[in-house]
């Protein structure tokens, strides 16, 4: 039953994290796009499946996979992710470069590239947490409760972006992963309770 | 995602007359009692190529591109003013020469450029217009398609004396 349960889950979340790319591979606006737009466009969509896994491993969701081991996989896919946004922003600055510039200084006409902007640097934020966690010497609540803030950002944030786009994504496959990343996200946040150890630390203690 | 679209340009739209309405100082009062000119869009300017030829159609067309021209304050329409177009299309991207093409208002002010299909670019189906020939302010204009099948866009202009 467990491992029946832990197959389903896997598959389920291949699913969802996969299919975006596949219907994208079949679009036909991606034979009006240079070689540079095409990878920059996959990048974007990767990245929104890599997004799909960080709060899964975060909270030890996944079946099989202890928190302690997720935590380790979350850095990684975390660089993953990094990567991809890096590819995306850059091949979309190469491909048109006032339209990148108008993005990057929230000048666009666009709503989602507001968004996918602040997404960006919210995990660029959150990443630094990640990198200088052992310098910054935040206790632990305050800098998971960070953590979890930025990434929250990140993934809201991305949602927006996504869903607002005209792009090369297929409609359903799109608005699956995103429910299911605002699903994952709600879950984590639940599970989490990042706020928790900052209450009880802000009550007066009792005296001694 | 349509309907999040007409939001953001009803919000533009009444955004920009509240703006005029309540006298900012933007509006001449020249313009107060007559047609308000039209201001450039946000992004209208991007990959704009200055100087591009007068063509029969750009490329092998099959997308309409239509719209008036019209003068400030009365309204009259502008004949033989120059509109500037290019887009990111079946044939081309935004930045290749072979996408831009100008166009001649008629004695109604109307001007029409066949161009090929528009595709989505940068997350919107769009096209940009300029006019840029002096005689009046320059203004760009960045339409979107409410559909990326639609065959056909218009775009309008009312232009100050520069």
């Amino acid at each position: 039953m467990t491992l029946l349960r832990a197959l389903s889950v896997w598959s389920l979340l291949a699913v969802v994290m996969v299919m975006p790319v596949i219907v994208a591979a079949g679009s036909e606006y991606l034979q009006y796009r240079s070689a540079v737009y095409v990878v920059a466009g996959f990048a974007g969509i990767i990245a929104l499946s890599i997004l799909l896994l960080q709060p899964l491993l975060a909270s030890g969701l996944l079946p099989g996979l202890p928190m302690a081991v997720g935590r380790r996989v979350h850095r990684w896919t975390g660089v993953a992710l990094l990567l991809a946004i890096a590819v995306h922003v850059v091949g979309l600055w190469i491909t048109s470069p006032p339209d990148m510039i108008d993005a990057l200084t929230f000048t666009a006409p666009t709503a989602f590239s507001v968004f996918g902007v602040i997404a960006m640097w919210a995990l660029i934020l959150a990443a630094l947490l990640a990198v200088f966690r052992r310098k910054l010497r935040l206790r632990p609540q305050l800098w998971r409760l960070a953590h979890v803030t930025w990434a929250a950002v990140v993934a809201v944030g991305s949602v927006a972006h996504a869903i607002l786009i005209e792009g090369t994504m297929g409609n359903i496959s799109k608005a699956m992963i995103c429910v299911v990343l605002l699903g994952a996200l709600g879950m984590t946040v639940y599970r989490l309770q990042p706020w928790k150890g900052m209450l009880r630390r802000t009550q007066p203690r009792l005296p001694r | 995602m349509t309907k999040g679209r007409i939001g953001r340009r009803t919000l533009v739209t009444t955004g920009a007359a509240t703006l005029m309405a309540t006298g900012t100082g933007l509006m001449s009062p020249v313009w107060a009692q007559g047609l308000a000119p039209t201001e450039s869009m946000r992004g209208g300017a991007n990959n704009y190529l200055p100087g591009a030829p007068i063509v029969e159609r750009i490329g092998g067309g099959g997308f309409l591109m239509s719209g008036t021209v019209r003068r400030a304050g009365d309204g009259a329409p502008l004949e033989g003013i120059r509109i500037q177009i290019w887009a990111h299309t079946t044939e081309g991207f935004e930045r290749d020469p072979h996408s831009h093409g100008a166009t001649l208002t008629n004695a109604k002010g109307e001007f029409q450029l066949e161009m090929p299909q528009i595709v989505p670019a940068f997350g919107q189906p769009h096209a940009h217009l300029a006019y840029d020939s002096g005689d009046f302010e320059t203004v760009f204009l960045r339409p979107v398609m409410p559909s990326p099948r639609d065959t056909s866009l218009s775009a309008h202009f009312v232009l100050k004396p520069a």
